[in-house]
């Protein structure tokens, strides 16, 4: 056991980080949407499920047909990500207006939201199965529950080489663009009008609106950079893993809300460091106790990190980010 | 699939004539079948089940298509008796399957089943068919368990994921050398049946095995490969379904892991070169109780099968339809020897004996096919073609 552990050490680490950087894009669209709403987007999964869709779309209706490597790989990958960004964006900020907005006009309750959350979430999922799906790649009806694979478009490399640690050119952007991303909407947040108003809200709605806060806007905004950070996670995927089907969202979204939880749900910073948290625990599991353990290690982690930290690993939520 | 549409409306007619006819105490039969044949006895029901529109609908399709394409051929003769065949979309999922059973028993009448396609489904159905009395001939399910629940209404017309573990195993340490390998599963009953079957018999020839178990429903397989990595196997066999076989293929060949993949017949499928994409697949060798042979080498009556089955489905035969095609045989010749009713369409099963595509339609006491092979296929292309009989086989050519 442990010296399963031990040999597969680095390995573990480097897949562990890449798997982590998805998680935690995902888990940013939870938390900041938890963060203005109180609201557990549970569809958020099939806003993933959507930008991976878009960008396989792409890819095969461009016809790439060889594998990228260097400059080519990352310029379509910028390129895929654009139109997963759009789509997921879009995904999102439909799902406000069309599920959440009508119920909180009308004074619903948070769990009449929340079951309207899961309703779009299947409503979304079979809808790709049985329509777009087929539509979009020309299969017959009964294709639309399968896998749904990209041309072989990534040309993969070893970055980096030292003994054990062996960074592959995917993994390795799949993570950096995470951080980068990270970087970008903290500083987002934290520096710009939109941002500061996203923190108002946060803190108290009805103060907010009180300064001059027009709160529709700062929440469709929300929706839509939540979105935006499924799309990129999204165009990553679809460079680690070259498939998608209609379900691809469901356990990636379970997976993502955690990280967001065990990060702290609304702490933006929470989002990425509960993400590389849970798929370093996941990787580490898998090779301690076999690949069958991974969830079984990653729950029992969350909910000991729970009982010590009931706030997550940094508690602090947007709201009282300092301004 | 607008053909399952006119047999759902053929159903809901039949159902709904039922309906009507109990009150005047006409005849029972005959709403569905549009009321052709003046004097006929009428027409009797047997119903398919299995994943027709799910993620491994791929391994049900072509013995539904060959069941269809036998029971045409044979209500074509203008028989006395004819055949409506009625499909239960289970999907593979077991909650669903014991549903449409309890709807095929009670609502459509059926007089016997083709299936279920799945072991996980039939362990559930299988009861509730022993308790409707309704025989029933699976093409496809492989689980060694089915057989030994005593059920009296239960055959398969294929050999058991015993029958090709073992063969497969047995073709590994013979044919392909094998000193090291890697055994992986998804936990689903049917694949856990055959990778455990695999590692006993590997591990009686000394064969030095590590194992792991993914998720069917995980898409990141990197702990895995990890493992396989750091054990060097000459050889990986994976337990389970197409779907996740191409998925985990293409990424521990995308890790490097070049040691040979085997896998049994879940992953005989052209969709596992299509999932591990490129050229990942080719020399991926997929062993299977089965006998596809869309050239007919294996004989005439193949021959026969594979030329009807491409003029009217426009595809070659593929996996199990020589079996679909053989138990929708079965249940033909009973409803030709007069056997009508489940009573003795059962007792009939029990003695029949004639040679089909596949083998000779004979079933041993617990439903069990008389004779049963395992073939080996390789994997070239998008598609894959037959080595031969795991005991003759040799390593194809590098």
């Amino acid at each position: 056991m442990l010296e399963n552990f031990l040999n597969q050490f680095w390995p573990a680490t480097v897949d562990g980080l890449s798997l982590g950087a998805i998680y935690a894009l995902v888990a940013l669209g939870y938390t900041m949407v938890y963060g203005v709403l109180r609201l557990i987007n549970f569809a958020h999964s099939e806003v993933f499920m959507v930008g991976t869709v878009a960008a396989l779309f792409t890819l095969t209706t461009l016809g790439v047909s060889g594998q990228l490597g260097g400059v080519a790989l990352i310029g379509m990958l910028l390129f895929i990500a654009v139109v997963a960004i759009v789509a997921s964006g879009v995904t999102a900020v439909g799902l406000e207006y069309i599920a959440y907005r009508p119920l909180r006009k009308r004074g619903g309750s948070r769990l009449a939201a929340l079951i309207s959350a899961i309703g779009a979430s299947l409503f979304l999922q079979q809808l790709f199965a049985l329509l777009v799906i087929p539509g979009l790649f020309n299969l017959p009806q009964e294709g639309g529950r399968l896998p749904v694979q990209a041309p072989g478009w990534v040309l993969r490399s070893d970055v980096i080489s030292i003994g054990d640690f062996i960074v592959r050119n995917d993994k390795l952007l799949v993570v950096v663009a995470a951080v980068v991303m990270m970087v970008a909407l903290d500083q987002f947040v934290e520096r710009t009008k939109l941002g500061r108003g996203i923190r108002a809200t946060a803190q108290s709605p009805e103060n907010a609106v009180l300064m001059g806060v027009n709160i529709d806007r700062i929440i469709t905004a929300t929706f839509a950079i939540g979105g935006a950070m499924a799309g990129v996670a999204a165009a990553l995927y679809l460079m680690r893993f070259e498939e998608t089907n209609y379900f691809v969202g469901f356990l990636l979204g379970i997976k993502a809300f955690t990280a967001a939880v065990l990060g702290g749900i609304g702490n933006l910073r929470g989002a990425l460091l509960g993400g590389l948290v849970l798929g370093l625990i996941e990787m580490y599991g898998s090779a301690i106790f076999g690949s069958e353990w991974q969830h079984v290690v990653a729950f029992v982690v969350l909910v000991l990190v729970l009982m010590f930290r009931p706030t997550g690993i940094l508690g602090e939520s947007l709201q009282q980010a300092r301004a | 699939m607008r053909h399952r549409t006119i047999v759902r409306l053929g159903a809901a007619l039949a159902a709904a004539s039922l309906a009507l006819t109990a009150c005047g105490g006409g005849e029972e039969q005959g709403g569905a079948a549009g009321g052709a044949s003046p004097g006929a006895a009428g027409t009797v029901k047997i119903g398919l089940m299995g994943d027709l529109t799910g993620e491994n609908s791929g391994i049900v399709i072509p013995l539904r298509n060959a069941a269809q394409l036998a029971f045409e051929e044979y209500n074509a003769t203008n028989p006395a008796t004819k055949i409506e065949m009625v499909e239960y979309d289970s999907q593979g999922v077991p909650e669903q399957a014991t549903a449409l059973a309890q709807q095929a028993i009670n609502t459509d009448k059926i007089v016997g089943l083709i299936g279920p396609a799945f072991s996980g489904e039939s362990r559930q159905v299988g009861p509730i068919l022993e308790e409707g009395m309704i025989p029933s001939v699976t093409a496809s399910a492989t689980n060694p368990g089915l057989a030994e629940n005593g059920w009296k209404y239960w055959h398969r017309i294929v050999g058991n994921d015993n029958s090709q573990g073992s063969a497969v195993a047995e073709y590994m340490t013979r044919a392909l050398g094998t000193k090291k390998a890697f055994v992986i599963h998804d936990n689903q009953e049917y694949s856990k049946g055959v990778a455990d079957v695999v590692n006993q018999t590997l591990g009686g020839s000394g064969v030095t095995i590590e194992t792991d178990v993914i998720d069917p429903q995980g898409s990141d397989y990197a702990s895995t490969v990890n493992k396989v990595k750091a054990a060097a196997p000459d050889a990986i066999f994976y337990g389970g379904y197409y779907a996740q076989a191409g998925r985990l293929l293409k990424q521990l060949r995308d890790g490097g892991v070049e040691a040979t993949f085997l896998s049994g017949d879940g992953s005989l499928d052209d969709g596992l070169a299509k999932g591990a994409g490129g050229t990942n697949a080719d020399g991926a060798i997929v062993s299977c109780p089965c006998l596809i042979d869309p050239t007919g080498k294996a004989g005439p009556a193949s021959k026969k099968l594979a030329d009807a089955y491409k003029a009217k489905f426009n595809s070659e035969t593929a996996i199990y339809s020589g079996e679909g095609y053989d138990a929708a045989t079965a249940f033909i010749e009973a409803v030709k020897a007069g056997k009508t009713d489940t009573a003795s369409i059962n007792e009939y099963l029990k003695t029949i004996d004639i040679p089909g595509v596949t083998k000779q339609i004979k079933f041993a006491e617990n439903g069990e096919p008389a004779t049963s092979d395992v073939y080996v296929y390789l994997f070239e292309g998008p598609s894959y073609s037959l080595l031969g009989n795991t005991k003759e086989a040799e390593k194809p050519a590098a």
